[in-house]
């Protein structure tokens, strides 16, 4: 599977959308966890929380660093991953497919123009991953 | 000096798993008791209020309590069996006299009179003066028990400041620069500010314009260490400082690299508005493993005020009390005060060394360490700098980083080279701060690490350097001769076991 | 120059120092400080032999009347307990005291295990899930705590009985002018009533005064209105009363001096904190855990470290670095060395004494016992002299007692003055009597002391 599958769009903050009708499910990049190191931890919202687009969800950790998640569309939180918040590795391990954290029922469509097509995030990974460092 | 690897022999006690001493729970049987303290006495607790859950406390007799904990600190590396050359941690020597005069004040209780600690309170009227003078403040706080509850003390202070003015309800925000320790953002978010970030500039500067560009009408303080978590010297601290003052704020001094500065130059003629001292770290008194230490608090005239209650008062006669009404009443006009961080004043016991270590070390004294402190920096820095990248090209002051960049690249990285320094019987530098260097390795020698320490230190990361080049699996499988290999961290986070739980009943982990 | 005795760089040594630099002198290296602030004339005295300092600070100590040099019934969160020989000379080992905190936990596991032989010593005595590694004192626990729970449940309101220990109730407050937490101060009996809106009822059991404290029922309300129930507690209480996990308790503090560590007026001591399992993300502090090495042998490492300010920043649970770790170690020490049996027989001693004096103190004209039920190891005596001159009276007789206010409410005192009897295992039918017999002879004599 490829590092940034073509067929989701991208947050710059490294979340990723699967758009299924009126439901999106979210997760973080392969890039993201990379840069995170081995999962220890993820935080999600209970179902029906509320989530906006942008702003954090929730907290995924790794022995030396804890990042926000934060959502990339706005909408009802359906579905959260139990299996993520009892095997963290999952998100190590397969960021795009087991690793999924929420499902989020859609609140307006329009929201996705302002994430990026696959191509604009590899652009954007690939700006950002020589400026070095872990 | 190599580490020694104790050769723990069979105590006959079993462990789940291979390990390097059992567990009191493991050397413990049914019936091994000590007798410290006599027992007999039969209590009269209501039934309704005793303990009937089972108290599964060890059982173990002295001499088997003896042992174990002396192993347990042949475990340990320690600034008494060798270097440590942390950046901003001062590991300098801790002399003996403190811990044995700090003994002196053992049996005091702080709820006694006034009138039966006058030797107490003498000490800490002198121990705060000498600290205003070092610093260039006019008052201090000995309240704070760690750098990090002074920081949050300064800004309870400043946040009361402002409220004095009119102004808490729209001074909101803290600034600190891109190379801040860790506790400054933490300790404003506690104090219900919230924080931004300034960027520093090419020569490891809080970029002077960036500043002015982020400072506004809304912002109550800067917090600035100075020298910085580089190590180097703020060029433009005037300027930073008026421009702070300029926009209604206050400039708060991180003192965690204070060593620098002892009789070199003082934050109080800087234009800091107060400061902070780690004791642990400027003034010898020992880390203890992880702490106590304490974190007094320096500040200008006008911030006096605010500063936690009771202060000391000292009178004609050379007697000493507090400016309460009645002792450990509430004092007499709170007034401004911000209130009490700790009753009386704060980790007493940590105090008097750091007092002791002054009164031994004298104006002389203080001033020769600051200048020692630079000078084994700078000769450190001048040894390594063939084999490590620099991050700035400007001379540092107590403590200077390096960036193993070049030897990530290679294969090894900063943590697999601190790993393998272990290995050449040194403790490492710190490592991955201040955030803005990658690979970044932080190296303070002190002024108590003797110039044949200095120079194998370096001799032992120029050799790792090689090994680098030549071999970087074999730093990468560092440490080898430690008493442990490396921990797995991850599984200790994700499925953490905080606790020994008696095995065979519910709940048990083990 | 030689004025550091501590400095082992010879005149020799520095000169190659600055050769191998490339400079003449340090001041070369100082360009960066503005001219007029370099080389501050400090005006501190000059220096001492190791000699004349252990006799200066000799000197002033002996300005102190020592807890022990007579009579001594001053306690609270702070005891005069018997410390025995083993535990300094273990704890205050160089290996223990100068080490550093064990970010390199290879070359640190003397440190990291005994933390956490003290984490579940503490976690098996308070019948909790987790204990952290120390915080600073009972004080600041106690605030942390509150910041917890407000954490937790989103609710600024936080209430606490004014039973608890009146310098911790001061420190909350202080704590509470960073977040503007509201703090409502309620006697225990109160606190089951006074839930609505608040993230935690904070109640101390055995109270300030003595007094033991039903918590079971405070810890009940807590729940049934989504707060959190956070005990006060101290550590030899829990070896003979109901512990903080059996009573509902969610978060556990307190002051762990008593466990070997000496009172040196204050501190260092050691703030404990305990929580249930289900918390522990929003625990304060360090924690150790156990894992395994690369070989698969057992070994701890502070865990959980994203929580932390140096992870975390501003996000973090606490500010809290420099922690009271060796505290933690003397107290596993001082709990290794006691076991089950020495620590409810150094408990036991405590309240069999206080429970005789008391009921000595109680057959004296005009005084009588003030606690509102059964206490443990200490308690109030109100007299009808003053709780402050009779405090005065007693220390110009050499013997010492703590005199407080019957309530202390957001500041301010409120009721008659008494006088608090703390006893522990070191206090001898000697002390017994010299109490017993001074009040006895100032309510005979009708003298009291004005108050200062």
């Amino acid at each position: 599977m490829s590092t940034v599958p073509d067929d989701l769009r991208y947050s710059k903050e490294h979340e990723w959308v699967r758009l299924e009708g009126d439901t999106a499910t979210i997760g973080i990049t392969h890039f993201a966890q990379e840069q995170l190191g081995d999962v220890v931890f993820v935080e999600l919202p209970e179902k029906n929380a509320s989530v906006r687009q942008f702003a954090s969800l929730g907290v995924v950790e790794s022995v030396k660093a804890a990042s926000d998640i934060y959502s990339p569309i706005s909408g009802e939180v359906v579905e959260r991953n139990v299996k993520v918040i009892e095997k963290p590795e999952l998100v190590n391990r397969s960021p795009y497919e087991q690793g999924w954290m929420v499902k989020v029922k859609l609140a307006d469509k329009g929201e996705l123009n302002k994430l990026l097509s696959a191509q604009d995030y590899r652009a954007h990974i690939g700006e950002t991953a020589g400026a070095g460092g872990d | 000096m190599t580490i020694r690897t104790q050769a723990i022999p069979d105590v006959g006690a079993k462990t789940p798993v291979p390990a390097l001493e059992p567990l009191v729970f493991e050397l413990a049987r049914p019936g091994r008791n000590g007798r410290h303290v006599r027992s007999g006495e039969a209590a009269d607790i209501p039934e309704a209020f005793r303990r009937t859950t089972p108290l599964r406390l060890p059982e173990l007799t002295e001499p088997q309590v003896v042992r174990h904990y002396t192993h347990l600190a042949q475990l340990n590396y320690s600034v008494d069996t060798g270097m440590y050359p942390l950046g901003s941690c001062t590991m300098k020597y801790n002399p003996k006299v403190n811990d044995r005069v700090a003994g002196l004040f053992a049996d005091v209780h702080p709820r006694q009179s006034y009138r039966t600690t006058q030797g107490v309170l003498a000490l800490a009227y002198e121990l705060e003066q000498m600290l205003a003078k070092i610093t260039g403040m006019d008052f201090v706080s000995l309240q704070p028990q760690a750098g990090a509850q002074s920081e949050f003390t300064a800004l309870l202070v400043f946040k009361a400041y402002h409220a004095k003015r009119g102004e808490a309800a729209t001074r909101t925000r803290i600034i600190v620069p891109d190379s801040a320790h860790g506790t400054n953002p933490a300790s404003a978010a506690m104090c219900g500010y919230h924080v931004t970030t300034v960027k520093s500039d090419a020569r490891g500067n809080v970029d002077l314009d960036a500043l002015k560009a982020e400072l506004g009408p809304d912002v109550a303080g800067f917090m600035l260490t100075n020298p910085n978590t580089l190590g180097l010297f703020e060029e433009r601290v005037r300027e930073v400082c008026d421009a702070v003052h300029a926009a209604g704020a206050l400039v708060y001094g991180d003192g965690a690299n204070m060593n620098a500065l002892l009789g070199v130059a003082r934050p109080g003629d800087l234009g800091f508005d107060c400061v902070h001292i780690n004791v642990h770290k400027t003034f010898s008194t020992p880390h203890g493993a992880g702490g106590p230490g304490a974190g007094p608090l320096c500040v200008k005239a006008h911030l006096r005020p605010f500063l936690p209650k009771p202060w000391i008062v000292r009178e004609a006669d050379g007697s000493y009390h507090y400016d309460t009404a009645r002792e450990d009443r509430e004092p007499a006009g709170l007034g401004d005060s911000i209130g009490t961080i700790k009753q009386r004043i704060g980790n007493f016991g940590v105090l008097a060394r750091a007092y002791t270590y002054m009164k031994t070390l004298g104006e002389e004294g203080l001033v020769e360490t600051g200048r020692d402190a630079i000078l084994a920096a700078n000769y450190l820095l001048a040894l390594l700098r063939p084999a490590y990248d620099v991050a700035y090209d400007r001379p540092p002051m107590h403590e200077f980083v390096l960036s193993a960049a070049k030897q990530k690249k290679l294969g090894a990285s900063a943590l697999d080279i601190s790993k393998a320094l272990l290995d050449e019987g040194f403790h490492s530098p710190t490592v991955y701060f201040p955030l803005i260097v990658p690979e970044a390795m932080m190296i303070e020698p002190t002024e108590t690490e003797p110039k044949e320490t200095l120079d194998a230190f370096a001799a032992a990361l120029l050799r790792i350097a090689e090994r680098v080049k030549s071999d970087p699996a074999s730093v990468r499988a560092a440490p080898t001769k430690a008493p442990l290999r490396r921990l797995d961290e991850v599984a200790a986070a994700r499925k953490p076991v905080l606790r020994y739980r008696v095995p065979g009943v519910a709940g048990a982990d083990t | 120059m030689g004025n550091n005795p501590y400095s082992p760089h010879t005149e020799a040594d520095r000169a190659a120092m600055l050769q191998k630099i490339g400079v003449r002198d340090i001041d070369e290296l100082l360009g960066a400080i503005p001219k007029d602030a370099r080389h501050p004339k400090l005006d501190v005295a000059p220096g001492m032999s190791e000699m004349e300092v252990q006799a200066h600070l000799e000197q002033l100590a002996a300005l102190n009347k020592n807890a022990g040099s007579g009579p001594f019934f001053i306690g609270g969160a702070i005891q005069r307990r018997y410390i025995p020989a083993a535990v300094p000379v273990l704890a205050l080992r160089g290996e223990f005291l100068t080490a550093y905190t064990p970010y390199q936990p290879e070359v640190s596991q003397g440190t990291l295990q005994a933390v956490w032989e003290y984490q579940s010593l503490m976690a098996e005595l308070l019948a909790m899930d987790v204990v952290n590694s120390s915080m600073y004192d009972g004080g600041s626990a106690v605030a942390e705590a509150a910041f917890m729970a407000v954490r937790l449940t989103g609710r600024k309101r936080v209430v606490v009985a004014t039973e608890v220990d009146f310098t911790y109730r001061r420190t909350l407050r202080t704590y509470a002018r960073g977040p503007e937490l509201e703090i409502v101060e309620v006697p225990s009996a109160k606190l089951a009533s006074s839930v609505e809106g608040a993230a935690c009822l904070i109640v101390q059991h055995p109270d300030a005064f003595g007094t033991l404290v039903d918590v079971k029922t405070i810890a009940d309300a807590a729940h049934a209105a989504g707060a959190l129930c956070v005990q006060v507690t101290e550590p030899h209480a829990c070896a003979l009363l109901a512990p903080p996990g059996a009573l509902g308790a969610d978060v556990v503090v307190g002051e762990g001096q008593p466990l070997g560590i000496t009172m040196s007026y204050g501190g260092p001591h050691l703030g404990i904190f305990a929580c249930r399992e289900a918390l522990v993300r929003q625990m304060p502090g360090r924690i150790a855990g156990q894992t395994l090495d690369a070989n698969g042998t057992r070994g701890f490492v502070n865990t959980l470290q994203t929580r932390e300010q140096h992870i975390r920043r501003e996000k973090a649970t606490s500010n809290i670095c420099t922690n009271e770790a060796l505290a933690a170690i003397t107290a596993a020490v001082y709990l290794s060395l006691l076991g089950p049996e020495g620590l409810r027989a150094a408990a036991r001693a405590g309240v069999a004494r206080a429970h005789a004096l008391a009921k000595r103190l109680a057959a004296l004209p005009g005084c009588a016992i003030a606690n509102d039920g059964p206490f443990f190891d200490r308690f109030t005596l109100r007299s009808e002299i003053g709780g402050w001159d009779l405090r005065n009276a007693l220390l110009a007789r050499g013997i010492q007692v703590e005199a407080t206010a019957s309530h202390y409410v957001d500041g301010r005192r409120v009721g008659r003055d008494d006088v608090i009897i703390q006893c522990t295992e070191l206090t001898t039918d000697a002390d017994e009597d010299a109490l017993v017999d001074a009040i006895a002879e100032l309510a005979r004599s009708g003298e009291t002391v004005a108050a200062r």
